[in-house]
């Protein structure tokens, strides 16, 4: 096979620059093949991050030709002819080479409340299959963080990181919110604290998912419309007022003592 | 249910790696940006002009039809050409009556998560494609006035519907052919698939797939619900397709029935 010319960034957080390298490809070759290759022969110190080789670990993640891709699951020859630019992912800050630190999302996860179900009824609690079915897509998330990687709302602007939860957690949320058995009621936080309302819908977070997770319109519209109904439309908060007053009147009515 | 408040720290800065350059991709992405934004500038531009035209916008008994253009339907003004008049009018208003029509449809679709995604990128740059840099230095995104606005989706959904409504009634009567009885015309027809179009642009819409079923906890608890949900959620993966299918076609709806209407085209009759 042809060689193929590979740039790759190189540094640390003290700075760094492109190197190229050329070598060798096979067919079938995916670029973490040729990563491997270049540390087994030219570049035994090219730092990169890596572990299954089969899209189900998300570790090595990076961008390629200028997207945030699983270098193992991106087929050298899916690539156009010409030079490969591999860069580490843009929104974490750099560690070594391709490595990226990204314990932001490990800050993220640990703000999310976890599940919160009623006390265990009598004989256990039970789950129906169309509710089982309806989270199961986010449980596909492999955490390769290029959802977040990719999100122009942090990508672009490092002050949002603080009250921003970005497109990996908004579908842990989602997911949490449309269990039958969580009482927890996370709108309040969604809003003020974790920028639900930056997102802007542009869905890059849904192109870049190699698990083809629907994150926009399965979790992150879902959530802006549930807070919708709890901040933003008059007329829920209406039949809420009506119905809680139907309840409390319910309510008082039962306990009034007998005349 | 307990509002929960939870919070950790998060560090920000750490210098990032790779160049300081907006992008490094190497693909054709300005493209779709461009022709959407081509794409929808036609269409204000157009539509606008059509507003304000106030005239061809009915055709009426003098040529055996009864077609009118979705822009100007239900004609509530108070200069309505005669035979377009709705039951009801605003006598008061003297200006062209697509301007107070049009301001719940347009509403609808610039409230639309589809159409946001697209004259965001599109128009705004905010980002112009995946992996390219933002063009704006700071950014809030709808968490301010006036984007804030964009929670009202569900209420122009709402007035939609009443529109998808009123167009049916208008795509019924294309088939009514005053002196000839009834029949089917190419007009009878645009204005059919048109108002199916609408009908399917807003069923497919994320508000209605949110207020008929996704809003539940429980699917099992509320079975109709969850059959609603069911059938609107297929249709809400080609809003995109729709959206744009119907876009464009009650733009040619207003073509058609505006060349038909001053005499440079001829309504022919099918059956």
């Amino acid at each position: 096979m042809a060689d193929v010319t590979m740039r790759i960034w190189r540094g640390d957080a003290t700075g760094g620059d492109f190197e190229n390298y050329t070598i060798s490809q096979n067919e079938g070759e995916v670029v973490l093949d040729i990563i491997h290759r270049i540390q087994a022969t030219e570049a035994p110190d090219l730092a990169c991050r890596w572990n299954c080789k089969a899209g189900k670990c998300g570790s090595c993640s990076a961008e390629i030709n200028g997207k945030p891709r699983l270098m193992c699951m991106t087929r050298m020859d899916d690539l156009p002819e010409g030079t490969v630019t591999v860069t580490p992912m843009k929104t974490f800050p750099i560690i070594r080479d391709l490595v990226t630190d990204v314990s932001f999302n490990f800050e993220m996860a640990k703000r999310v409340p976890a599940l919160l179900p009623p006390p265990m009824p009598e004989g256990g609690y039970r789950m129906f299959q169309q509710d089982v079915e309806r989270g199961q897509e986010f449980r596909k998330c492999i955490e390769c963080f290029m959802c977040q990687d990719v999100c122009h709302v942090i990508r672009d602007h490092e002050e949002n990181k603080v009250n921003y939860a970005g497109p990996r957690f908004f579908i842990r949320y989602a997911e949490l919110e449309m269990h039958p058995l969580d009482t927890n009621d996370r709108r309040e936080l969604l809003k003020e604290e974790l920028g639900l309302g930056y997102c802007n819908i542009t869905k890059c977070c849904t192109e870049v998912c190699p698990e083809h997770i629907h994150i926009t319109d399965n979790a992150i519209i879902p959530l802006k419309e549930r807070v919708v109904d709890a901040d933003y439309d008059p007329v829920a908060w209406l039949g809420r007022k009506i119905r809680r007053r139907t309840k409390k009147t319910a309510a008082e009515a039962s306990v009034q003592p007998a005349p | 249910m307990a509002a929960v408040e939870s919070s950790t720290k998060v560090v920000l800065g750490g210098t990032r790696g790779g160049p300081d350059e907006p992008t490094l991709r190497q693909d054709r992405w300005r493209l779709q940006p461009m022709i959407i934004a081509f794409i929808l500038t036609v269409f204000i531009v157009y539509s606008t002009w059509a507003a304000f035209q106030n005239r061809y916008y009915f055709v009426g008994a003098s040529m055996g039809r009864d077609l009118i253009s979705p822009f100007y339907s239900p004609c509530i003004g108070g200069v309505c050409v005669p035979g377009a008049k709705a039951g009801f009018a605003l006598n008061w208003f003297r200006l062209s009556p697509a301007l107070l029509i049009l301001i719940f449809p347009l509403g609808f679709r610039f409230t639309c998560y589809y159409y946001r995604r697209s004259y965001y990128r599109a128009f705004w740059w905010s980002p112009p494609a995946c992996a390219v840099a933002d063009a704006h230095g700071t950014y809030s995104g709808e968490t301010r006035f006036p984007l804030v606005m964009q929670n009202l989706h569900r209420y122009f959904f709402y007035a939609g519907l009443v529109f998808n409504v009123l167009l049916t009634i208008d795509a019924v009567e294309a088939f009514r052919e005053p002196g000839i009885g009834w029949g089917v015309s190419v007009g009878t027809i645009v204005l059919c698939v048109n108002a199916v179009l609408l009908w399917m642009y807003s069923i497919s819409c994320h508000a209605c797939r949110h207020l008929v079923g996704g809003h539940v906890k429980s699917f099992k608890a509320h079975p109709i619900r969850y059959r609603f949900w069911k059938i609107v959620t297929p249709l809400n993966a080609k809003h995109m397709n729709l959206a744009w299918a119907s876009l464009l076609f009650v733009g040619f709806a207003d073509v058609y029935v505006r060349l038909v209407a001053s005499g440079a085209l001829t309504d022919y009759r099918l059956f």
